[in-house]
């Protein structure tokens, strides 16, 4: 910090309002290393594994540096007064998934695996940065197209229509694809999509948008009973209506992780709109008599709970907890220090091991010391859409930016707490690391919209006009 | 609303912390039991991850290793003369595990035992692979092979040589015998067949039964040198060459059961000497039954009864039953009733008697090598216990000797060798219906008074004539060529 007394100097954080520092050259130097790290990660593998420097180190290292430049100039241009750490942290995400679905993609176990089951393996990464390219122009598009994120709020009612039919999409028979129970997917030409991947952001559009309108109401016109202020009947409408429509896919779609998305997303803003606790209340209350309900009738779900409270217990009966047990026995493997890049036998895992547990890898082959660093990294990109949220202007965008980042926090718990064996196994995929294009496209989207409302909210407010009074009553002599 | 977005920051901390927390709990706190856990294959893919270490007898490995492609498992085990050697070096399957030697120091052959800690620690910085160590044994090949072939020719059972002065194993073999090599890989098609054809269900020879450690036998007469430990050791009798106030017949007390010897033989009074050179039932019935169940515990503990023997390779406990009446102790003493002892055991008693009573813990792991040759543990001999004085232990030598001399052991002689021993033929089945086992346990002297090897054998013969069995003609012979192989490979 500058020790001239400049009032600008002082505000670096992202609530600074007057005078803030684009900081966009600090942006660029944490690019550098959010390139430079994965491509070591990357040599490291090709070392470990073929004991030389992989072929592709070079296009690799030029294609991640190019996403990077071009996120970066786009930032520059159009989002100058963005979060400068946002993009970076992505890109190493980004940069390190890759690499280690390469490493996953080099298994002899899962090359023979995907042999075995499909006739024919093919390797992942590739598709992975074609996907990942096409998330960067996404990310691209979101700041370039635009201008200022309150244009969502027109399309309210319209997101809430798009993000229903996206969410049932998979249960239309003919489009959505059954794939390992999970009924998550639709098949368009060719490619599947996990609608839900997008859907996330879509909702929060419409939550955002109707809770703007409706939280004075939520808020203030309730009964108090037992300490509780309960809300009227016709505005509890739509929290029954989302509370449903969770229970729905996950009856329908075996969608544990989607439904408990949504919800938790949903009370999240719901309590930031309203600033009552109540609805937090209220919220738990019927997730967990969601949760309970479908518990015990889902013989999915029950398997899921079996599995979590006693990893090998049916390892040998029925073989449902072959994979958390995988999973755990490979965090536990890979110790404090872990196995080393390309050195681990998280493949042991089997199917999923590139997208659900694909952190399980990390934990093996990079340890306890790595998977804190992704952990906190993870909590980064959190703990800034936060910042962003405590710093839009308008309650649209705190709304829109909380309910983003307090998903993306959800989705990390419960993708990271299920393959570590703290909750119940979902089927969801880790931002930014797990093989999987849906979910690499969406998540460059979010932080893209992530960026336009840091943007917006650290744009420097316009110089006040001079006034003219002042110049009249400024020298007065006696 | 800037309230509550504080508090879901702080509620996104706490969702970060947990994670953390958890990976802690797993990573940290739980890697060990978790690497280790009994389904973490990866004990297995890192056992074959490189060539193991091997187990090596009179400078030369028994086993090897070998490339192989197309599993998880790089390295797969061989064995050279693996039948031969199977009830030393036990099995290393890729499918099935591993067992005995191959399992107990599996940590020195594969290199992660952490004795082993600083030189993988090297060899990490400087890039070479991990290694595994070696297993010296204390095994006598010469011995070992004069054991396995000896048994071969005469039918099912087992040998087991000890150095006396140190409680060296020199042989330990077990017949019909199994080749680890022919289930070391993990195909289905030739290692799950071979295994399947070894096991008890489908083979009733049990071939991967380790007869030397793991099989008791009603040891028969040959516990008569244990009722004769007991009878000098207890002041019963004090002299080998004293009459014994033994009637013929004798009636076993509480019964009306005479108890019969074999055959015709002079047990009426017969000193101690004359009663094993004979081998009288009459006589060691009535020093049991006369000393009673508790004393003749007492010293049949003292040569290593009722307790299991780690070799390191676990041995089953052999039997000498608590509680017993006095005429099933006389039977017992004669080593017939619930008496049932390994070839160990019985080796056991034979080495104690040779090293003038004291009893030398027999271990067959002489040294554990790093990958480099260089020692990282060293067996030292033990003393067991001490079943006999030495005045009494000489005594039952030259009891021993005689039965060798002039007795029913003469088909164990060597010439200017002084050899001791014992026969046995244990009746077993319901009613006898069984053949019976050929036992001998034995001895040999050198001329400068030391004695370099104990011997038991023991013969489950099927072919034989039941006539034919005895353990002087069955057994002594195979014992007779393991000590002169012993003896020879000193020279």
């Amino acid at each position: 910090m500058s020790s001239t007394p400049n009032t600008s100097t002082q505000h670096t954080s992202t609530i600074g309002s007057i005078g803030t520092p684009s900081r966009r050259n600090t942006e660029l130097g944490l690019l550098v290393f959010a390139v430079v790290i994965p491509i070591f990660a990357y040599t490291n593998v090709g070392l470990a594994i073929n004991g030389q420097v992989p072929a592709g180190l070079l296009g690799y290292g030029l294609g991640l540096g190019l996403l990077a430049g071009v996120g970066h100039l786009v930032v520059r241009k159009f989002a100058p007064y963005a979060d400068p750490l946002l993009l970076p942290l992505a890109t190493l995400l980004n940069g390190l998934g890759l690499v280690v679905i390469w490493r996953l993609d080099k298994s002899e176990r899962l090359q023979q695996l995907a042999e075995r089951q499909y006739g024919v393996f093919s390797p992942s990464a590739p598709n992975q940065l074609l996907y990942s390219a096409v998330g960067l122009a996404l990310f691209v598009a979101v700041l370039i197209f635009l201008k200022d994120h309150r244009i969502l709020q027109r399309y309210t009612y319209i997101s809430m229509v798009a993000a229903l039919v996206l969410l049932l999409l998979p249960l239309v028979p003919g489009v959505g694809a059954d794939v390992f129970g999970a009924k998550i997917w639709i098949s368009v030409a060719g490619f599947s999509i996990q609608p839900g991947e997008f859907a996330k952001i879509i909702i929060a559009i419409f939550f955002s948008g109707y809770l703007m309108v409706k939280r004075d109401a939520l808020a203030l016109a309730s009964r108090r009973f037992m300490g509780l202020y309960l809300p009227r009947g016709r505005d509890l409408g739509p929290i029954i209506t989302i509370w449903a429509v969770s229970l729905l896919i996950l009856i329908f779609e075996n969608d544990l992780g989607t439904s408990l998305l949504f919800f938790g997303m949903f009370v999240i803003m719901l309590y930031v709109a309203t600033e009552r606790t109540s609805w937090i209340v209220i919220g738990l209350l019927m997730s967990a008599g969601g949760a309970v309900g479908v518990a015990s009738f889902a013989s999915h779900v029950q398997a899921r709970v079996d599995a979590w409270l006693d990893p090998f217990g049916c390892y040998e009966t029925s073989g449902a907890c072959e994979q958390i047990g995988q999973s755990i026995m490979s965090f536990g493997s890979g110790g404090v220090m872990g196995t080393g890049l390309g050195q681990g036998h998280s493949d042991l895992i089997g199917f999923a091991a590139n997208s659900d547990f694909i952190f399980s890898t990390f934990g093996e082959e990079l340890g306890l010391a790595g998977v804190m660093a992704i952990l906190l990294i993870y909590g980064l990109i959190i703990e800034r859409g936060v910042r962003t949220s405590l710093a839009a202007r308008d309650p649209f965008g705190k709304l829109f930016a909380i309910g983003l980042s307090g998903a993306f926090a959800l989705q990390i718990f419960v993708v990271a707490g299920g393959v570590m064996g703290l909750i119940p196994l979902t089927g969801m995929t880790m931002p930014f690391l797990a093989a999987g294009g849906s979910s690499v496209i969406a998540n460059w989207a979010l932080i893209g919209i992530l960026l336009r409302i840091s943007d917006t909210a650290r744009r420097p407010a316009p110089a006040p006009a001079s006034n003219p009074d002042a110049e009249m009553t400024q020298v007065v002599r006696p | 609303m800037n309230k509550p977005l504080r508090r879901i920051a702080i509620f996104c901390g706490l969702l970060v912390l947990a994670l953390l927390i958890r990976d802690n709990w797993l990573q940290y706190v739980q890697a060990d039991a978790l690497q280790d856990n009994e389904r973490n294959r990866r004990i297995s893919i890192e056992r074959y991850a490189q060539p193991r270490g091997d187990i090596i007898v009179d400078g030369k490995p028994v086993t090897g290793s070998k490339a192989t492609s197309g599993s998880d498992f790089k390295y797969k085990r061989t064995y050279k003369n693996g039948p031969m050697w199977a009830p030393v070096t036990g099995y290393a399957s890729q499918a099935f595990g591993a067992n005995q030697l191959e399992s107990i120091e599996d940590g020195i052959l594969t290199g992660n035992d952490d004795r082993l800690f600083f030189r993988n620690t090297l060899d990490m910085i400087t890039g070479e692979k991990q290694q595994g160590g070696n297993v010296v044994t204390t095994l006598n090949s010469a011995a070992q092979k004069a054991a396995y072939e000896g048994l071969k020719e005469r039918g099912k059972g087992a040998v087991a040589a000890i150095e006396p002065s140190t409680g060296k194993i020199l042989a330990l073999a077990s017949y019909p015998s199994y080749d680890p090599s022919s289930f070391a890989g993990n195909s289905t098609d030739t290692d799950s067949k071979a295994w399947l054809k070894l096991q008890k269900k489908t083979n009733p020879d049990d071939p991967m039964l380790n007869r030397a450690l793991r099989e008791t036998y009603p040891p028969g007469s040959t516990f008569k040198v244990v009722t004769a430990a007991a009878a000098l050791e207890h002041g019963l009798y004090t002299d080998a060459d004293a009459r014994t106030k033994t009637p013929l017949p004798w009636t076993m007390p509480g019964t009306t059961t005479e108890l019969p010897n074999e055959g015709n033989i002079p047990c009426k009074d017969a000193t101690l000497r004359v009663a094993l050179q004979y081998s009288c039932n009459t006589v060691f019935g009535k020093v049991g039954s006369d000393l009673g169940n508790d004393k003749m515990l007492e010293t049949a503990k003292k040569f290593g009864f009722t307790e299991e023997q780690f070799v390191p390779v676990r041995s089953t406990a052999s039997v000498f039953s608590d509680d017993m009446n006095p005429s099933q102790t006389a039977l017992s003493s004669i080593g017939q009733f619930n008496t049932a002892a390994t070839p160990l055991q019985m080796a056991m008693v034979a080495s104690a008697v040779a090293n003038d009573g004291k009893l030398m813990k027999p271990y067959m792991v002489d040294e554990l090598q790093g990958p480099d040759f260089d020692p990282v543990e060293k067996t030292e001999p033990e003393t067991l216990s001490e079943p006999l004085s030495p005045e009494n232990a000489q005594i039952l030598q030259s009891m021993m000797e005689t039965v060798v001399d002039k007795g029913t052991g003469t088909s164990a002689k060597i010439g200017g060798v002084t050899v001791g021993g014992k026969t046995g033929t244990a009746q077993h089945g319901v009613d006898n219906s069984e053949k019976p086992y050929a036992w001998f346990i034995s001895y040999a002297k050198v001329s400068d008074g030391s004695a370099p090897v104990a011997v038991a054998v023991v013969v489950e013969d099927e072919d034989a004539d039941r006539g034919d069995i005895s353990g002087g003609g069955l057994a002594a012979p195979i014992a007779k060529s393991v000590m002169e192989a012993v003896i020879q490979s000193k020279q």
